[in-house]
């Protein structure tokens, strides 16, 4: 059977065979085709984006609430330009994407025709690999490709640039299977030797610690299955950065809480004395690491990480163990059963009695009041108020994200969708739209900062258009309050630019984008606006005005050690405010 | 009691045996065997431009046309944890099929081809010609004032035969960059 077509067709085909059902997108000249082709079927739904960001973001919160790569469908020029962020974005955070752009027709490539940007050149460093496509024969395979790329080893963004008359022309489609993909195939298991030397290591470990990331997220959720079962067998305090957080329950036995300059007292300072360190998909990020000559200098460091580039890049560790997270615990936990389940349970008792006089100190302790919305507050009564549902959580960047990684608490993975490595403000909006996308019935909760959400507002007509009943919670201080902190307690108390001026009202912005808002500024009607803001059938914005120089602590300023921790005054009082450790 | 691991014990040794925090810079030639396609060289240095890596010397040419195969191979220099950076970087590149480091994978050989215009009369102009002898190198142009010569050789004979030529009236110069290859079968 021929099944020759278009490329437009073959496009809206591979899809389908890729088990697409959603796409985020934005229409133009050299996209036509494409959307002509849309237009003539039902299986895929077109989500109409506001801005190409935010079709990106959106497919970034569908992908890491699913599983499953988003995909993004944009046109030539300042369409894929628009895109270059959120790209970055999940370069760096390991989201599956496959962004699809319109190129101007081959003959004019080269040529500054309309709306010609060099989109491979563009985004060759901010995704995982790109192609463009010169003839339509190959147009097939090559998407199939990049969903293979996308998904496989270490997730990231990939890119298909698709001239205009490559749509147009006609060719044999070629299914998913009939695709070679052999050329890029990494490696899943871990070496047992390797593996066999952690767990003699666990074995002996006076002071072990799991230091896990987003790397078992992205493994699935078998992973998070098999490090929950590891941890609870071994007794092993586990914590986690904040791209991790949910692959360990949060109500879970050994559960530190988040580590890092925002990371709890009890976690950094277990990472800092530990003897033994499992990191397991994490990569050491300068926010985990404080200044590497100090870092954990006591202990032996194992690492488990499909990406051999993020092993040895900052630390090093002695023992590396390339392979899927899922892959090596399961094969971990196998090894560890049939040696006997040996753990040195007398010194790691020890250990627990170590943390818990860490955890004495109450790191997130702040002075609430009954004036004044402090915005930890309103966190922990969000928390309260959606306990127990299954929830949803996208972030902005600032303050409130770090307090949200703080106080609220996930139990699950693939709940909690923040921007990380990129730290993109105006992730949270269109996230929280696309996870919505994914997932109609369930609570889907933005938390926001002022600043970051009216970076990407606009998708507010998206989340109306297409009936998201996204919830943003915006904890508005008036300030860029993350700029804000660091300026008071690293620049002098000299605050360049650090405000919010000409706030827009948010309640008549959310009835002009059709929507409901509320405004809450008495903490004593902040849980009766928050139970409104769930029960609304329908997009909300809750303008929650709060403390405007709050700082969020614990805090490590950067290049700083794990033990020269600032607390607030609250946690500090416990310590008898000297020195830590 | 402190843990212990023993030195050399993964498959991933190699990362153990040097001192991982040795600020000394080594000079590393890797072999990267890539998919000719287009960009490849692009991603390449835009790696090493975008990751501040250094390259001393780069050649690329394709080796396999039927499979589509091109060798890339390139000089750089670094700490040891930079080079194994490098290396785990380049490896990451989708269409990057092998990296070698021909430095540390056993005994290898090394070539570069220059050419060298020297110009001169007189005294100058017949100890070129002497030197050129000295060092094997083959006149591939000449006029009554100049000499093109013609060296293959390491990149350290290629400089020794440069800076002999200086005061003899070198005056411009094109080298090929290094290219490389595993001795033995
Ligand atoms: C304002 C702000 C403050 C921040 N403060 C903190 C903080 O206090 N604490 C904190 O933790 N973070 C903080 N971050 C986030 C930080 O910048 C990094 O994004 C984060 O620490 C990286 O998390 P990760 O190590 O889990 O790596 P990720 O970026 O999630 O990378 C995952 C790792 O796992 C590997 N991997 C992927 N898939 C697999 C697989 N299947 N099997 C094995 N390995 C796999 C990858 O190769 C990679 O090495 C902050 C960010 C912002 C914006
Ligand atoms: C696109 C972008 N620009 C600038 C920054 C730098 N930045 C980090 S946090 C922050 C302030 C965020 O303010 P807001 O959203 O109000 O949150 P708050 O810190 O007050 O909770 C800024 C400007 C960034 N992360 N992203």
């Amino acid at each position: 059977m021929s099944r020759k077509m278009t490329g437009a067709r073959m496009i809206v085909e591979a899809l389908r065979d890729q088990g697409v059902d959603t796409v985020f997108g934005y229409p133009g000249g050299a996209v036509l085709p494409i959307y002509d082709e849309l237009f003539q079927q039902n299986d895929i739904q077109h989500i109409l984006v506001r801005h190409e960001q935010g079709a990106v973001h959106m497919a970034e919160g569908y992908a890491r609430s699913t599983g499953k790569p988003g995909v993004v469908l944009v046109t030539s020029g300042p369409g894929a330009t628009n895109a270059v962020t959120g790209m970055t974005d999940a370069l760096l955070d390991s989201i599956p994407l496959v962004v699809l752009s319109g190129q101007v027709p081959t003959f004019l490539v080269g040529t500054d025709g309309f709306q010609e940007a060099d989109t491979v050149g563009i985004t060759r460093p901010c995704t995982k690999h790109n192609w463009l496509v010169k003839d339509t024969s190959k147009l097939s395979a090559t998407i199939h490709q990049a969903f293979n790329v996308a998904t496989s080893g270490r997730p990231g963004p990939v890119l298909v640039d698709i001239p205009k008359d490559v749509q147009f022309a006609e060719a044999e489609y070629v299914g998913p299977k009939q695709v070679d993909t052999t050329n890029y195939q990494p490696r899943r298991k871990g070496d047992p030797d390797a593996i066999t030397r952690l767990v003699e290591l666990m074995e002996q470990a006076e002071r072990p610690i799991f230091y896990t990331g987003g790397g078992v997220i992205n493994s699935g959720a078998g992973a998070s299955q098999l490090l929950r079962e590891i941890v609870d067998a071994t007794g092993f305090p586990v914590t986690s950065t904040l791209m991790g957080l949910g692959a360990y329950p949060a109500s879970g036995r050994n559960w530190l809480g988040m580590l890092g300059m925002h990371g709890m007292y009890e976690a950094n300072l277990a990472m800092h004395g530990c003897d033994l360190m499992i990191a397991v998909g994490a990569r050491f990020d300068d926010r985990i690491t404080g200044r590497v000559a100090d870092f954990s200098p006591d202990s032996i460091k194992a690492q488990i990480d499909i990406d051999p580039s993020s092993i040895n890049k900052i630390v090093h560790v002695e023992l590396p163990i390339q392979g899927d997270v899922g892959h090596v615990l399961e094969d971990m936990l196998k090894i560890w059963k049939s040696r006997g389940r040996k753990t040195n349970s007398e010194a790691v008792r020890k250990w627990w009695s170590q943390i818990e006089q860490w955890r004495e100190v109450k790191c997130l302790a702040y002075t609430n009041s009954d004036t004044i919305i402090k915005p930890q507050h309103a966190l922990e009564r969000l928390e309260a108020l959606t306990k127990g549902r299954d929830r949803y959580i996208a972030t902005e960047v600032g303050q409130h994200q770090m307090w949200a990684a703080q106080f609220l608490h996930f139990e699950d993975p693939n709940r909690w969708m923040t921007s990380g490595g990129l730290g993109t403000m105006g992730y949270g909006l269109p996230a929280s739209v696309g996870v919505q996308v994914a997932h109609p019935d369930a609570l889907v909760i933005n938390v926001a900062g002022d600043a970051s959400w009216l970076m990407n507002m606009q998708e507010m007509g998206t989340a109306v258009q297409f009936r998201a009943p996204v919830k943003q919670f915006i904890l508005n201080n008036e300030r860029l309050g993350m700029v804000r902190q660091w300026q008071q307690l690293l620049h002098g108390e000299r605050y360049s630019q650090s405000w919010s001026d000409s706030l827009p009202d948010f309640v008549k912005l959310a009835e002009a984008f059709g929507c409901k808002g509320r405004q809450v500024s008495d903490p004593a009607e902040l849980d009766d606006a928050i139970q409104e803001m769930i029960d609304y059938d329908g997009p909300f914005i809750l303008d929650v005005l709060v403390e405007k120089h709050e700082n969020c602590f614990p805090m490590i300023p950067s290049g700083k050690p794990h033990n020269e921790m600032l607390l607030s005054p609250e946690a500090e009082a416990f310590t008898g405010g000297g020195a830590l450790v | 009691m402190a843990l212990n691991i023993k030195q050399g014990s993964t498959s991933h040794s190699a990362y153990d045996l040097r001192d991982p925090n040795a600020q000394i810079e080594e000079r590393h030639t890797l072999a990267v065997l890539v998919e000719n396609e287009p960009g490849v060289l692009a991603r390449v240095i835009g790696l090493f431009s975008g990751r501040g890596y250094n390259i001393d010397s780069l050649t690329v040419a394709e080796t396999d046309h039927e499979g589509h195969r091109s060798r890339i191979t390139i000089v750089t220099r670094g700490t040891p944890s930079v080079i194994v950076q490098i290396k785990a970087q380049l490896g990451r590149i989708v269409p990057v099929h092998e990296v070698h480091d021909l430095t540390t994978e056993g005994p290898s050989v090394e070539r570069e081809l220059g050419l060298f215009k020297v110009s001169g009369t007189g005294d100058h102009r017949v100890e070129a010609l002497r030197i050129a002898e000295i060092f094997r190198a083959n006149v591939v142009d000449s006029t009554l004032k100049s000499f093109v010569f013609e060296i293959t050789g390491t990149p350290e004979k290629l400089d020794a035969f440069a800076e002999l030529m200086r005061p003899l009236g070198l005056s411009d110069q094109a080298r090929t960059g290094v290219a490389a290859l595993a001795r033995g079968a």
